[in-house]
């Protein structure tokens, strides 16, 4: 295992995961220690921001193995980052003990306004951080392994996919805001004191946060690296853009798919563990379609199937988003719709995606020019298993393509 | 004759009833019973009163209940104080004129007297001209099983024309006979077949509060009774949640069914299509200001005027998406998911821009507000509009797809786009005026909802994953399909929610799907031909 991962580490991860570690350090130095005045001192709320949209990042990255080198497009994938978060939004909770409002030490605040009298069973164990720990990769990987094995199993595919991924977090969306379901209901948890002992609110608890992101998001990268460019990363790729033909050369298609949708599902479960400790809230908002929908987003406009574009995507649409929500709230969501709408016509590939397109295209005319001069270029094997462009159809009036293998 | 009748009432039922000396002298005699300043006379001279059958007696209640009513002790005459502190005579209803009176005292009212007021304004509304005013106060004898309202059922049986008047009366009766100790047997197997007769939860009440100690064939009886009623209600409650099931089935299927035919024929998830749907609604609203400012006497036709307004605007919105944006991205589905949902924040923020955030008043036209009942089910007419309106928009889109031929290229290009093409159908045109049909439907869709639903600009979001649960379920290019699938899924929404809640209910329905599709990859009626293998 450590061994595919640094072989991922050779190649495209490679300067992605040393820019994220040197903001692992860096950020916390320059927060804690810089002092208030200095011109590179970061402030707090930065730290918050950028602590966030890097959970945001480790999601986009999640939601591009799967779509970007799988082709399964995942609607619901907010809500596995949600459970994550609800996993440690719930040992945070029972960090808080008596200090709520109703001095209760065992019972969080709402069970004791809804009048419970115990504890319910699916909250025991939460006060141990590594129970916790350990549910928030859990139970979005069993909810995916469930999921999958029905969907990838009875070969539902395509838009069909979409579809009931999206019914997915919709129900969950509904069960969440049910008081009696146990998890807080409307105002979800919050009201959080202390992680691992260390007050949540302190500047010190904030960069360790943001440091731990960074590593995660970083380790997210290798772990895609590993995988996309293991054979197993082949065969995915390879299901992505001709999923019979696949099937066919005798691969086990829903076997490969399940694992990366599981995979999948845990890192969105870990970035949302992370995010819900930074934000200070964890509600069942964060199930809506809309939500899952928007990671798609980010994904695209940084490039699907590159590693380092759904990390771009998020942080830039959502540095995006901040700005505008704040400076011209009725434009943002014209601005939104657009992306959705240009970055689908006019940047299939995304941001990334076109970069290293336009800089094939430098290197092949470099390559060219080499030629006609009689010498052999300099080796450079092309990195990225980009999208094949047979996915846009050769047909412009094809009907949609719903991947089916004939009746067994 | 009515004075006489009246004190031939007040004279058995002042034997019967009320136990107090007999007097055949009519109202001004009752009256006097109110002079004595003793409550218990008080309460028998009000049940006199009650009795007593003149058109003064409500005046003379009525006046006891608000403290009106004076006497003086010297002769015994009773007064109303009327608004203007005008006194007037209780027996003959004149003003009084001249002196005095003196020595005026208010009749006092203690909590039993203000019971046997009640009573006897129960007692008088049985009598009243009003049949409607008749018919609540039988029933409200039936549910207070008041016994001394007996006599007063007794009179009122005898002089009721009215049958369905008569049998609420008969039900009162019975309700009260039935808890007699004295009754005979006979009695009160009657009084339970009676009340079996009504058959809703009162009577059950009824029925399942009768004490121990009961003969026991009348127990046996009412056993048989609270079964029958049982079933009976099951049925109602039965047909209540299909009635209510068809109707939300018929909701989703408006909103679905353009979202059928987009899908089916183009293979194209048009996120935007709820959109298309609160553009249909916002017509409406403008269409309605239109009206309200211009000829507000034209506001029945309304709807009238929306229905191809709104297929208009949703139609033309729906052409233009395809031609500027979908038709770039044919062969890549899950594109064009995320170009109309783009679409969709788009359309949305602009009617918020437009129109504002907050719900907009969209009104009911007179012929689709109100209820009636059949049986123990009320049926409301906006509903049952809705109903009809979205088997119409089935029934014609069925007649264009089955009939014309444009449905007949359309049919064409859903089974075989290149077979279609080939023979010299302009698929890309055909495409087009689908999706404009599809948009245009969704917009009539949004007319109705404008009647049932708030019109914000999230209207459309609301229905999007129920219509695309629908067409999933239903199966594509197939409307009879969609129409099976929204009926199903709306009867089994209101079937679930009195067990599950509708929350819970709607999640049980989300997870069914889910593991339907499970079963069924392509739907209920999934579409045969090559479009399936490609």
């Amino acid at each position: 295992m450590t061994a595919t991962m640094l072989k991922g580490l050779s190649r495209g991860a490679f300067p992605i995961v040393v820019v994220l570690v040197a903001l692992a350090v860096i950020v916390p130095i320059l927060h804690l220690w810089v002092p208030p005045g200095h011109a590179l001192h970061i402030p707090t709320y930065a730290v918050a921001l950028f602590g966030k949209y890097l959970t945001y990042a480790l999601l986009a990255v999640a939601l591009n193995l799967v779509w970007g080198y799988c082709g399964i497009l995942s609607l619901g994938h907010g809500a596995f980052f949600a459970l994550g978060g609800y996993a440690m939004g719930m040992y945070l909770m029972r960090q808080i003990g008596a200090r709520g409002v109703y001095a209760n030490p065992i019972l969080p605040d709402f069970m004791v306004f809804l009048n419970w009298k115990e504890l319910p069973w699916f909250w025991y164990g939460f006060d141990s951080f590594f129970y916790a720990a350990l549910m928030v990769v859990l139970i979005p990987g069993l909810l995916a392994l469930v999921f999958g094995w029905f969907a990838f199993r009875s070969r539902v595919t395509g838009v069909y996919l979409s579809i009931i991924t999206q019914a997915l977090t919709y129900a969950l969306l509904l069960a969440f805001f049910r008081n009696n379901f146990g998890f807080g209901g409307n105002n979800g948890l919050t009201d959080f004191k202390d992680i691992l002992g260390f007050d949540i609110q302190s500047n010190a608890t904030r960069s360790a946060l943001f440091a731990a992101t960074a590593i995660a998001l970083a380790l997210g990268v290798l772990v895609t690296a590993a995988i996309v460019r293991s054979k197993f990363g082949k065969v995915l790729v390879a299901v992505r853009d001709a999923e019979s033909r696949t099937r066919f050369l005798g691969y086990r298609v829903e076997h490969v798919k399940l694992f990366a949708f599981v995979v999948s599902a845990c890192m969105a479960g870990i970035a949302g563990a992370l995010y819900v400790p930074q934000v200070g809230i964890i509600n069942p908002s964060e199930f809506a379609p809309a939500n899952s929908i928007e990671v798609v987003i980010w994904t695209a406009v940084g490039g699907r199937a590159t590693l380092a574009g759904p990390i771009i995507g998020a942080v830039l649409v959502n540095l995006a988003k901040s700005y505008f929500t704040a400076a011209f709230p009725a434009a943002w969501l014209f601005l939104l719709g657009g992306l959705f709408v240009a970055v689908t016509l006019f940047l299939p590939r995304g941001i990334l995606g076109s970069l290293s397109q336009g800089f094939g295209i430098v290197v092949a005319r470099h390559r060219a020019v080499f030629a006609e001069k009689g010498m052999s270029p300099p080796h450079e094997p092309s990195d990225e298993p980009a999208p094949a462009a047979s996915e846009s159809h050769a047909s412009p009036a094809a009907p949609a393509r719903l991947q089916t293998a004939p009746a067994e | 004759m009515l004075r006489i009748l009246a004190s031939a009432l007040f004279f058995l039922l002042a034997h019967t009833a009320f136990d107090s000396p007999a007097n055949a002298e009519g109202l001004a005699d009752a009256l006097s019973g109110f002079a004595k300043g003793s409550y218990a006379k008080t309460v028998d001279a009000l049940a006199a009163v009650a009795a007593s059958g003149d058109e003064r007696a409500v005046d003379i209640v009525r006046a006891l209940k608000d403290k009106r009513l004076y006497y003086t002790k010297a002769d015994g005459k009773v007064y109303i104080k009327d608004d203007s502190d005008t006194l007037i005579d209780a027996a003959t209803g004149e003003p009084f004129t001249g002196e005095g009176p003196f020595g005026l005292k208010q009749v006092r009212v203690n909590n039993r007297v203000r019971g046997a007021i009640e009573a006897a304004l129960g007692t008088l509304n049985l009598l009243a001209p009003d049949p409607a005013r008749r018919l609540s106060a039988a029933e409200a004898v039936f549910k207070s099983r008041d016994a001394d309202s007996l006599s007063a059922i007794d009179t009122a049986l005898s002089k009721e024309t009215d049958p369905a008047i008569k049998r609420v009366l008969e039900q009162a009766r019975a309700a009260i006979v039935i808890a007699d100790k004295e009754a005979t047997e006979e009695d009160q197997l009657a009084a339970v077949a009676t009340i079996a007769g009504r058959g809703d939860e009162d009577a059950r009440g009824i029925l399942t509060t009768l004490p121990d100690d009961m003969p026991e064939a009348v127990g046996k009886a009412a056993q048989k009774a609270i079964a029958a009623i049982d079933q009976r209600l099951a049925m109602w409650s039965a047909a209540q949640n299909v009635w209510y099931g068809i109707s939300l089935g018929s909701v989703l299927l408006l909103a679905a069914i353009g979202l059928a035919i987009t899908f089916g024929v183009m293979g194209v998830i048009n996120m935007a299509h709820g959109e298309m749907v609160m553009l249909g609604a916002y017509t409406t609203f403008v269409v309605q200001e239109a009206i309200r400012t211009s000829a507000p006497e034209l506001f029945d036709y309304s709807l009238a005027i929306a229905i191809p307004l709104a297929f208009l605007v949703s139609g033309a919105a729906g052409f233009l998406i395809e031609r500027l944006i979908i038709r770039w991205l044919y062969g890549r589905p899950l594109e064009t998911l995320l170009a109309t949902w783009g679409l969709s924040l788009i359309l949305q923020q602009a009617v918020r821009t437009f129109f504002g955030a907050n719900n907009r008043q969209v009104g009911n036209p007179s012929w689709m507000s109100g209820a009636f009942d059949v049986g123990h089910l009320t049926i409301t007419y906006n509903r049952l509009w809705i109903v009809v309106f979205a088997l119409a928009v089935f029934a014609v889109l069925n007649v264009i797809l089955k009939a014309t031929p444009f449905g007949l290229q359309m049919r064409a290009v859903t089974q075989n786009r290149r077979m279609a093409a080939s023979m010299g159908i302009r698929t890309p045109w055909v495409d087009a005026f689908t999706f404009a049909l599809g948009s245009g439907i969704a917009g009539m869709a949004g007319v109705a909802l404008s009647q049932i639903d708030n019109v914000s600009p999230n209207l459309g979001q609301g229905y999007i994953i129920d219509s695309f649960m629908v067409v999933v379920f239903g199966g594509v290019g197939n409307l009879w399909g969609t129409l099976a699938g929204a009926l199903t899924l709306g009867v089994a929404n209101k079937f679930l929610e009195p067990y599950a809640g509708a929350v819970v209910a709607k999640i049980l329905v989300l997870v069914f799907i889910i593991l339907f599709i499970q079963k069924r990859p392509r739907g209920l009626f999934a579409l045969q031909g090559r479009a399936v293998e490609s």
